[in-house]
């Protein structure tokens, strides 16, 4: 970009930046990001970055319009006149949204809790290159020139030159003319970290948890993605037993009746020994649930999969407990006991409500595991 | 200019040409005017920087440059072109409209480029701003060097903050003269004496009247003490005289201030200008040098666009080139002078017509000497109020809605020019620069039915304190009662007054 704007608007962003970070723990606890996610970016709404002026309070000023309708009738709020601009307009009074790239959120996201990087245990940069003819360039070898851009760039100068003549309709290209086809090298990022994400649908997990855990996994999501070239992510439900089910039903389905803890940790069990090699994989457990678990033998069962399979196989079993009226919390404490705070594998974290989502993510993340 | 290709393609130049020709035959008159051909993302950049290629560095410019390529990429809206006054003009089209669409750009561009040179409220103004704003940006850029970015910038915003503060008849006042009651060195002169011979001395000027004059002077030197004199509403130039800015700060600020004042008569004659320009597109692609018959469907699509009345704004290419076409009309027929104005029957004011042929050169003199409230004050009559169905809306508190509350002439008139008043912006002075005689500063708001906003007042004198570095204080009205807001550095204050 000629002129300046390059840097005025990194200056712009730059600030825009220092907002959101300011407002991270609202857009964490609030949800209103998820529904503006794009698929790589979202727009976040942020109040316009004034300069204050003394100004008129406008919004209930009224003013003087042209048009059809009775005293009383309501008017369309106006919009901004589409039309020629003129130097020196006034300025908008909307409220601004901002474009942000997942990765740039995930990057504030780090800083602000002061999350450190992880150690990427599996191979290191598996990327595939392909090379795909996809541009168009000045210069270039004659084998790759490109006749019909070449021949429409002549055209194009003969016209405007008005040295073309439709009688003797004859295009002569001249160096300038000529275009060449040019290649681009992709890396392919080959997925080398898998998320399992594990929730109890039983009863007791009303909505509101459902959605604190939804918004847990969306920042999970997006951090672990920033720090590992392709993520696999599944998804596992589980009451009384566990299946596999698709991002959406994840977050939608609610179920009756009893909970079987371990049905899930079997089936994790079962995805990790199928699809994802510990050797090669970095392997992210997240379990979240209300706390309840059908029997004390049961829970003894998890316990015994957790040490002997799962957290071998992990860089990092996380559980939250998302508190629900109904829930004993009995689950977090059996797991405190057992493992103690001995194991830097596993991560608890207690999500009281919206406001402790941010805790949660620094706790699950902050061992950089 | 900018390192791209902008030049126009021989068509273009050659209907440029053409109708720079026709519009000086037709009695428009204006600088030479110099096309640049750009690309929307081109057009936004410039159009960011308020039509300047080069401004000062700024994130505000990044920030409105992210809004218009928003805009354009949902549809909001798309710029068609863009004027710089500047001798020469500078205008900028975009490069993706077609060849309908350009013709009545370059002619509407002729419209401003007339109404830039020829109208009074446009006299002051620096005609090579291009360059002084390449100016601008070479010394913040310098400041900016020695002192740092995050400084300069931060400066830079608190200054902004007070752009509006100016007095935009300040151009047009002849200077102060120097006091003439005080001799060279300051000391107070005999009172003047009307010249007589020594023996009529004593009639012609009565020990009495020496002695009146003796304290009249007196008195005026002791009003001089107030600081300032008179209530000054160039805000920004008292502040640049007697705030303790460093030098760097003190250019910084008188930068902004030149800038406010190239930019105020735009935003004084927005109505009018574009009305003119409007008025003389038009007339040019249908009269003057008129479009082939295959481009007026395309054509009047544009017209139309131009004019589109939205409901609950005002659109002021629509209320200004039907404005001056009510004038041309009514000036062709004689409609006007004392019995026009003074005829009530609708019948006879209605087929009233002298053929005159009195429009064009009315006109012209609009041009010449109106800003919008003069423009709207002397021609906005009940005939076009009524004709171009206008009304008044308000706030209704209990719908949370905007309704129409009124049809009524007077009430539309008062509202129009009360907006207009002060280029739309609140009417602000210094009146105590030495307030409680403790160097504090008082500002004092006109107020004109309309508060000023509650939260950017706060913040704005947060700013102010920064440049006065001591208590400041502005009177206001806020809900009817006459208050005084005060920010001493760290606490807003608001007391009854």
């Amino acid at each position: 970009m000629p002129m300046h704007m390059e840097s005025d608007l990194n200056r712009f962003r730059k600030i825009v930046r220092g907002k959101i970070k300011k407002e991270l723990r609202r857009f964490i606890s609030s949800g209103d990001l998820i529904g503006r996610q794009g698929k790589k970016r979202v727009t976040i709404p942020l109040p316009r970055i004034d300069i204050p002026h003394f100004q008129y309070g406008s919004n209930e000023q009224g003013g003087v319009g042209q048009g059809q309708g009775e005293v009383g009738d309501q008017v369309g709020q106006g919009e901004p006149q589409p039309g020629e601009g003129q130097a020196g307009d006034g300025e908008g009074q909307h409220s601004l949204e901002v474009d942000v790239t997942l990765q740039e959120l995930a990057e504030i996201l780090g800083e602000e809790l002061a999350l450190p990087n992880i150690e990427n245990k599996g191979k290191k940069n598996i990327e595939d290159r392909q090379y795909k003819y996809t541009g168009i360039l000045k210069q270039g070898p004659e084998s790759l020139r490109h006749f019909k851009r070449t021949y429409k760039q002549a055209l194009r100068r003969a016209i405007s030159s008005g040295t073309y003549d439709p009688e003797n309709p004859v295009i002569v290209p001249i160096k300038e003319d000529k275009r060449y086809r040019s290649y681009r090298v992709y890396n392919l990022p080959v997925a080398n970290a898998a998320i399992i994400y594990m929730m109890d649908v039983s009863g007791s997990m009303g909505d509101e948890q459902k959605e604190i855990v939804r918004l847990t996994s969306f920042w999970l999501d997006t951090w672990l993605s920033t720090q590992y070239a392709g993520l696999e992510r599944r998804y596992i439900i589980h009451d009384a037993t566990a299946r596999e089910v698709d991002q959406q039903t994840f977050y939608r389905t609610k179920e009756s009746g009893g909970t079987l803890i371990s049905s899930a940790y079997r089936l994790a069990l079962k995805m990790i020994e199928e699809s994802f090699d510990p050797s090669e994989w970095n392997i992210y457990l997240f379990h979240f649930s209300d706390g309840d678990n059908w029997s004390g033998n049961d829970t003894a069962e998890c316990m015994k999969l957790l040490e002997s399979h799962l957290i071998p196989a992990a860089n990092l079993f996380a559980y939250g407990q998302v508190e629900s009226r109904y829930g004993s919390g009995q689950f977090l404490r059996d797991l405190q006991k057992h493992f103690g705070d001995a194991s830097n594998k596993i991560t608890l974290a207690q999500i009281k409500d919206r406001d402790a989502i941010v805790d949660a993510l620094k706790t699950f993340l902050g061992k950089g595991k | 200019m900018h390192g791209y290709n902008t030049q126009l393609t021989p068509e273009l130049q050659d209907i440029a040409a053409k109708l720079a020709d026709a519009a000086r035959a037709a009695g428009l008159d204006f600088f030479d005017t110099i096309f640049e051909l750009v690309d929307y993302k081109q057009l936004n950049e410039i159009a960011a920087y308020g039509g300047f290629p080069t401004r000062y560095p700024h994130w505000r410019w990044g920030m409105e440059y992210e809004r218009l390529s928003k805009s354009y990429t949902y549809g909001l809206s798309i710029i068609y072109e863009m004027v710089i006054n500047n001798d020469p003009c500078y205008a900028y089209l975009l490069r993706a409209n077609d060849l309908v669409y350009q013709k009545t750009v370059i002619a509407h561009v002729y419209g401003h480029c007339d109404f830039f040179k020829n109208n009074y409220w446009f006299s002051k103004t620096n005609r090579k701003m291009l360059n002084q704003m390449a100016n601008h940006a070479v010394m913040i850029r310098k400041f900016i060097d020695d002192i740092g970015q995050d400084d300069v910038e931060s400066f830079i915003d608190t200054c902004l903050s007070l752009e509006n503060l100016i007095d935009i008849h300040a151009p047009f006042k002849s200077p102060q003269k120097p006091r003439s009651d005080t001799d060279e060195y300051g000391r107070p002169k005999p009172p003047a004496k009307i010249k007589a011979k020594p023996y009529m001395d004593t009639y012609i000027n009565p020990a009495e009247f020496l002695e009146h004059q003796r304290r009249k002077q007196v008195e005026e030197a002791q009003r001089v003490k107030s600081f300032p004199e008179n209530p000054e509403r160039d805000v920004l130039k008292f502040l640049i005289d007697h705030a303790p800015m460093t030098s760097w700060e003190k250019r910084v600020l008188g930068i902004i201030r030149d800038e406010s004042y190239y930019f105020a008569p735009q935003a004084q004659t927005k109505i009018l200008n574009e009305g003119w320009a409007t008025y003389w597109h038009s007339k040019m692609m249908t009269q003057i040098a008129p479009l082939h018959e295959s481009e007026i469907i395309d054509y009047c699509d544009h017209f139309a666009g131009v004019v589109a009345s939205h409901p609950g704004s005002l659109n002021p290419y629509k209320l200004g080139v039907e404005l001056l076409r009510h004038i041309e009309r009514r000036w062709d027929r004689g409609q006007f002078g004392i019995d026009y104005l003074h005829c009530d029957d609708p019948k006879k004011r209605a087929e009233w017509n002298k053929n005159l042929g009195l429009g064009k050169q009315k006109l012209l003199e609009v041009r010449r000497i109106h800003n919008d409230i003069t423009f709207l004050d002397e021609f906005l009559d009940e005939d076009f109020c009524h004709e171009s169905k206008m009304f008044i809306y308000d706030y209704d508190r209990r719908s949370n809605k905007y309704v129409i509350s009124s049809r009524d002439f007077r009430e539309i008139k008062q509202k129009l020019l009360q907006q207009l008043t002060n280029f739309g912006q609140p009417i602000i002075k210094v009146v105590d620069g030495n307030f409680r005689n403790r160097g504090e500063l008082l500002l004092q708001h006109s107020h004109e039915s309309v508060d000023l906003k509650h939260d950017t007042t706060l913040e704005t004198l947060k700013n102010l304190h920064r440049v006065w570095k001591r208590p400041v204080h502005i009177e206001t009205m806020i809900e009817e009662v006459k208050r005084r807001i005060s920010y001493d550095g760290s606490n807003h204050q608001i007391e009854k007054i």
